[in-house]
């Protein structure tokens, strides 16, 4: 490996453009221009000068911003193509993914379906992605962070002539009575916290080197970010389930390996009240019709008692009672239950009286629980209601046939036999909500609606989260980066003494016009005059 | 120092590497974990038929069995059903036992769809939804094959063909 010795005696890694230690101009092409290029302090980015293993190319490929900036906008791009239509996890699982795209979206679901965009974000290439941007930050760091900091280590007070005069910020001065001078100077500049080396009659004054490592510090955080993310997939780390129970239900809950139950006492939806309520909110009510004031499942906590294979009804022991509000979601043991969703008035029984159609007499009432229907609703004296057929959520079918599109009773119908002492062998009856048909001609008698009663049903969440700290961690450590990063500037002032002159130039990695004015107050009646901004001189001119 | 700078850059690639196959490897692993495992012991269950009776999975061991989760508004699951008892009666007496799992419905829904498509095999019902929970059911219909020692031999959701409910069942047949 070639290194590169300096004039000056300091030996620069092969590929610096200037000195570390004096800042001379190493490379010829960079001799002709009138300011250097300051970024990462003319170091020698590593990845661009070594190519010669297979580890080297792809250390290379992953140090390009360019190569960086491209993974991002790739991934935006495909991030946006998994929202076109909904992921798997989201479609209702009446028929196989393969079947459902093609159903509801045509060729183009199909075309989606195939190219695995419908489990987009957890699909290989996604993944490898992401885990390539990951990658690209950690080298693209580590690559001008480590040259970065040894350039700034090595940097001497005294800089090359070169070095100062292609500084943006420079100026040379004629100077009698230059150690007065330097004495006021000193004093200023360290009240304004400067940190001073001084060598043979040279000055280097330096503050907030620490600004240059807030976009590492930064970096760091998104990586501990990113591995937040990556432990979700470690089993046990990270859970998300949806459970709905109906009222008076008792489910287990998932992910649980069946050793916890929930039952759901009661579902309550209140509203703000437009007389009882602040006065300030009436307006918005009568707006809306309805403010929701509270969601609330009011649940008991079960754990299983022994062991049960499934299916077996399981002894449960209470553990406790609980109120699930919004954001006061019920926890057990890493465990959180929120409320997320729910459903109002769900239909759970429906009553209907046997009347006769002429005289309108009733021979009784049937209660039936449409979860579990019983096939024989027994009336006395001879009376009796079969239920043929049963169907939760009733449609017709293509074919003219009567079918459930679900097990939820949405929209219940229900063949019935009619049986009386006068009609032994019963009459048939179609009864669906508001929907009756007698396909076996005109009946005696009917079945007449007489109410139903309904049930909430609460959605739960379930939620275990061991990632969660980690994540926050990484958000904390990018935010102090960045304010780091934008709330100090990194300013250096040098002095040099050229023969009967004094050279002086200044950097600053952002903010130009606090570092001159810094400048100029720190020089003001010592003699030398305030420096020229040499970009600004060359626009005017 | 050359040396040097190509042992880090190989420790530091190879590190990011592992978590990237670490990553990798979680995620396609965790829809098998989700799902039974295939080669694995199927998870035990005991539900009650029709009929009244238990059927254990594990009192099964030593004969195949054709394990099918169904509902009565599902088409396909519809459609296979007619093939199943065919096989069923094709099979029962060569050590290959079918069992339907209805996913919770009324019993009156699933005795009446029963009747009406003259099913004989058992049909079980998983009220309150744990077996589902055990064998992660989402789409229906869907089919697991068991062998003789109560492993998991194959799955399968969507309708089957009655050949291919032929061949399954010959598969797990002792």
């Amino acid at each position: 490996m070639k290194h590169v010795k300096c004039e000056c005696g300091h030996v620069n890694p092969h590929g610096t453009i200037l000195c570390e230690a004096c800042g001379r101009v190493l490379q010829e092409s960079e001799k002709d221009k009138k300011l250097v290029d300051m970024r990462y302090e003319g170091s020698a980015r590593r990845s661009q000068t070594y190519n010669k293993t297979i580890i080297d190319k792809i250390w290379n490929f992953f140090s390009s911003v360019k190569v960086g900036v491209w993974l991002i906008v790739i991934t935006l791009i495909a991030s946006a193509l998994g929202t076109i239509l909904p992921q798997e996890m989201y479609i209702p699982p009446v028929m196989p993914a393969a079947e459902y795209y093609e159903d509801q979206y045509g060729w183009i679901g199909k075309l989606y379906y195939e190219l695995g965009f419908h489990n987009l974000y957890s699909s290989w290439w996604y993944l490898v992605l992401i885990a390539s941007i990951g990658i690209s930050l950690v080298i693209c760091s580590l690559d001008r962070m480590i040259p970065l900091w040894r350039a700034l280590k090595a940097q001497r007070v005294a800089r090359h002539e070169g070095f100062l005069k292609r500084q943006r910020i420079f100026g040379v001065s004629e100077a009698s009575n230059l150690d007065v001078s330097y004495e006021k100077i000193k004093e200023r500049l360290k009240a304004k916290r400067y940190n001073i080396r001084e060598e043979d009659g040279n000055i280097l004054a330096e503050k907030g080197r620490f600004s240059r490592w807030g976009p590492y510090v930064n970096h760091i955080g998104l990586i501990i970010f990113l591995i937040g993310g990556m432990l979700r997939f470690v089993p046990g780390m990270y859970i998300d389930e949806v459970l709905w129970v109906r009222e008076g239900e008792t489910k287990v809950i998932p992910e649980t390996d069946g050793q916890y139950y929930l039952k759901n006492n009661k579902f309550i939806l209140e509203v703000y009240d437009k007389d009882k309520d602040n006065k300030a909110f009436s307006n918005a009510i009568e707006e809306k019709g309805m403010v929701a004031k509270n969601y609330q499942s009011d649940v008991t906590l079960y754990k299983k008692k022994g062991e049960t294979v499934a299916g077996q009804a399981p002894e449960l022991e209470k553990v406790k009672d609980y109120s699930i509000k919004v954001n006061e979601p019920l926890k057990f043991e890493g465990y959180a239950l929120y409320q997320v969703s729910y459903k109002l008035d769900e239909l759970n029984q429906m009553t209907f009286r046997l009347n006769k159609k002429d005289s309108e007499e009733s021979f009784g009432e049937i209660k039936i629980d449409l979860n579990d229907p019983k096939d024989r609703y027994d009336l006395g004296n001879g009376y009796a209601v079969e239920v043929v057929s049963y169907f939760p959520d009733f449609e017709f079918d293509d074919s003219g046939e009567p079918i459930t599109k679900s097990k939820v009773p949405n929209n219940p119908a229900f063949v019935f036999k009619m049986i009386s002492p006068d009609k032994k062998d019963g009459e048939i009856s179609f009864v669906a909500i508001q929907q009756t048909i007698e396909p076996f001609g005109d009946n005696e008698y009917k079945m007449n609606f007489a109410g139903i009663d309904t049930k909430h049903v609460s959605s739960i969440t379930v939620r275990k989260d061991l990632t969660l700290w980690i994540i926050a961690l990484g958000g904390l450590i990018f935010m102090i980066g960045v304010a780091q990063g934008s709330y100090w500037n990194h300013r250096r002032i040098w002095l040099r003494r050229v023969n009967d002159e004094v050279w002086i130039a200044g950097h600053t990695n952002k903010n130009w016009h606090g570092l001159k004015r810094e400048i100029q107050s720190v020089l003001e009646g010592t003699g030398i005059d305030d420096p020229e901004d040499q970009v600004q001189k060359e626009t005017k001119e | 120092m050359k040396k040097r700078r190509l042992v880090i850059r190989t420790i530091i690639l190879l590190i990011l590497g592992a978590a990237v196959a670490y990553t990798l490897y979680a995620n396609f692993t965790k829809d098998d974990i989700k799902k039974v495992v295939i080669g694995e012991q199927a998870p035990d269950f005991v539900l009650v038929d029709l009929n009244g009776e238990e059927h254990r999975l594990s009192d099964y061991k030593g004969q195949g069995v054709f394990l099918n989760f169904w509902g009565t508004y599902c088409k396909p699951c519809e459609k296979e059903m007619p093939y199943m008892d065919n096989q069923y009666k094709q099979f029962k007496d060569k050590g290959v036992q079918t069992l339907a799992v209805n996913v919770g419905e009324s019993e009156l829904s699933v005795s009446k769809f029963a009747e009406r498509h003259k099913l004989t095999f058992p049909i079980v019902l998983d009220k309150d939804g744990q077996v589902q929970t055990a064998y992660k059911i989402g789409a229906l219909p869907a089919t697991f094959m068991i062998d003789k020692d109560g492993k998991v031999v194959k799955y399968h959701t969507g309708q089957l063909t009655e050949e291919m409910i032929k061949e399954l069942m010959e598969q797990v047949q002792p």
